[in-house]
């Protein structure tokens, strides 16, 4: 009688659902997956140790670059934990701004995820449009920051300027003529707030778009339906949080729980899923972007109507404003303390966690009392999410643990820090 | 919320007593540090007890003391801290645990309680080299496969020992000693505490 051995085969780290590098290493039986192994690393860029030695204000560009799919979420959490160390108050205007961006990255995380993830098990479609609306939000991010996506925009005590008054335009060149660039001006008249409002009023249509392509289509769910099944046991044993916390049935989000800036005065609901698996977790999704929609709407609204500082007063921790630095000697002072030094964080710990889109994204952050950090421990979402590969596709086919990939929304940057 | 972590403080008080060596409430947060010897039986309790019932290990990560405040630390250098989460009663903890000895830290490993500890230890032994006894699968997890050194420990240098290039006579990728000179732009300061008063700028 023939032998009969199981496969196995190495599925990334240069394949194009992989998200990025992840290597996996699959042990097949026939097409049925026995086991699946992991390797990370592969990004590995040490940001916690380069961290280490930088000041606490040099660090904030490498937050973007962890989740490089929601940026400022990730300086969000960074920035709180300095704020927690120093007691330090941040700005009604800054606090919302900060909720506002925080809900604008959340959309530009879900589109990418949910159109990538359909492009991964087949529906092309999807992400010629979910790309065309995150174009939008990244002008916004451009407008605000002037990068499209590592905004560095959030800094310890607020945020780093006050949004602009008009949004950027269109200019006629080579490819454009003048009767292109009048309509792609269309919506870009007011400031920066009135593009955004003008982006929210037209979301809740595009995802009603987004529906009608995914959520009823027979393949759609022929891919997701009962693929990826995680039981509540299972998701809070595994450190699960987020849309795969939500989608097993546990209604936890950090938003409601355990609120932080200004969640408590807003109003939103949080979807939660019933069967955990693939296609509860899309639905998820899918809701918090009109949360997420409905969030930005009411902070428009807010910010409008209260103009104020958006980054604190205090001179030992933000920088003053450029004419006082010129005219005033204490301030000069201030300012060459804070960019030959930084920051003075007093000694202590302490563990700041934000609703991020993928989960919760935490900092845990010790100072000796030095103007670096002692250490800086990054608590990713999707890494614990990774870690439960092996459990959650055993006994599913091949090509479900593309599907699997999709739906953890695994990014490298924030896995392997 | 403070109210809660003062029961909870109250609590842990109450059931652990003398087995926690320090119990801090700081920052809104709460901090239990405990002795390697009754670490496992204490957090099984944390996870059990349903006056704790910290369901979830959210995070796990290693730490070196050894250079802390410029040097002038005295205790143990390795350190694991845990960042629990309670579901049910909506609260955190950190449990900090000093390794024994600090030239072959051992510590018992919570994989069993929380798969999540499964990789988090992983990472922690890789970058500090704590080993995690009881742990199913200790290999390295973030550095390059045949990487030699925990790079996060205080004396590994930023720059690292060797470097990798493709070498052309070869034909191969080779490894060969760091050419980059290391440098600090910024230097660490550690100033006297209260340094110009940064609460209230």
């Amino acid at each position: 009688m023939a032998e009969i051995r199981n496969y196995t085969i190495n599925f990334g780290p240069q394949h194009p659902s992989a998200h990025g590098v992840l290597r996996l290493v699959l042990e097949l039986d026939g097409e049925v997956v026995e086991r699946a192994d992991p390797h990370i690393g592969l990004l590995h860029r040490g940001t916690e140790k380069l961290a280490e030695t930088r000041t606490w204000v040099q660090s904030v560009p490498y937050m973007d670059r962890l989740d490089y799919v929601s940026m400022m979420c990730n300086e969000h959490a960074y920035c709180m934990a300095i704020e927690r160390l120093l007691g330090l108050e941040v700005p009604l205007r800054a606090q919302y701004i900060r909720v506002m961006f925080d809900e604008v990255t959340r959309i530009l995380n879900h589109l990418l995820n949910i159109g990538t993830h359909a492009l991964d098990i087949g529906a092309m479609t999807m992400v010629l449009y979910t790309f065309r609306e995150r174009e939008d939000l990244m002008d916004v991010y451009e407008a605000v920051s002037g990068a499209r996506m590592h905004a560095a925009y959030y800094r310890p005590g607020g945020v780093y300027r006050d949004l602009p008054d008009r949004m950027p335009q269109y200019q006629v060149n080579k490819f454009k003529n003048a009767k292109a660039v009048e309509e792609l001006n269309g919506n870009r008249q007011g400031s920066l707030l009135d593009f955004l409002d003008d982006f929210t009023q037209r979301f809740p249509r595009y995802c009603d778009e987004y529906e009608t392509l995914l959520t009823d289509n027979r393949i759609w769910k022929q891919r997701t339906v009962g693929i990826g099944v995680v039981t509540p046991e299972q998701a809070l044993g595994w450190g699960f949080s987020g849309p795969m916390l939500r989608g097993s049935g546990i209604a936890w989000d950090l938003r409601k729980k355990q609120p932080y800036e200004v969640y408590d005065r807003l109003d939103f609901d949080i979807p939660v899923g019933k069967n955990g698996d693939c296609y509860d977790r899309y639905l998820c999704r899918m809701e918090e972007m009109r949360q997420s929609n409905r969030i930005i709407r009411q902070c428009i609204e807010w910010l409008r109507q209260n103009p104020g500082p958006v980054i604190t007063g205090n001179h030992k921790v933000a920088p003053p404003p450029r004419e006082q630095m010129k005219a005033n000697m204490e301030e000069l002072i201030h300012h060459f303390k804070l960019f030959t030094e930084g920051i003075h964080v007093p000694k202590g710990e302490v563990y700041a966690a934000v609703e991020h889109p993928k989960g919760e994204f935490g900092v845990y952050a010790v100072s000796d009392g030095a103007n670096k950090p002692y250490r800086l421990k990054l608590r990713a979402p999707g890494f614990a999410h990774l870690a439960a590969m092996d459990e959650i596709s055993r006994g599913h086919m091949i090509a479900d643990v593309v599907a699997i990939i999709g739906t953890m929304d695994v990014v490298f940057g924030e896995i392997d820090r | 919320m403070s109210a809660k972590l003062e029961r909870l403080n109250e609590k842990l008080r109450e059931v652990f007593g003398e087995d926690l060596v320090s119990q801090v409430l700081e920052c809104g947060e709460l901090t239990i540090e405990v002795s390697a010897s009754n670490y496992l039986q204490l957090a099984t309790k944390l996870r059990d007890d349903p006056g704790f019932s910290f369901e979830q290990l959210i995070d796990l990560s290693g730490l070196d003391y050894s250079a802390y405040g410029n040097g002038s630390w005295e205790g143990k250098r390795f350190a694991s801290v845990a960042h629990l989460l309670s579901i049910k009663n909506n609260w955190r903890l950190r449990v900090r645990v000093f390794a024994d000895s600090d030239d072959f830290p051992v510590l018992d490993s919570l994989a069993d309680l929380w798969p999540s500890a499964n990789w988090y230890e992983r990472e922690s032994f890789d970058l500090y080299g704590i080993m995690y006894s009881g742990h199913p699968d200790l290999r390295r997890i973030l550095t390059d496969y045949g990487f030699v050194g925990h790079p996060f420990r205080k004396d590994f240098p930023v720059s690292g020992y060797v470097e990798m290039r493709y070498d052309p006579e070869l034909g191969r990728v080779v490894y060969q000693p760091v050419t980059i000179e290391p440098r600090e732009n910024t230097p660490r300061i550690v100033r006297e505490e209260n340094y110009g008063d940064v609460g209230h700028g």
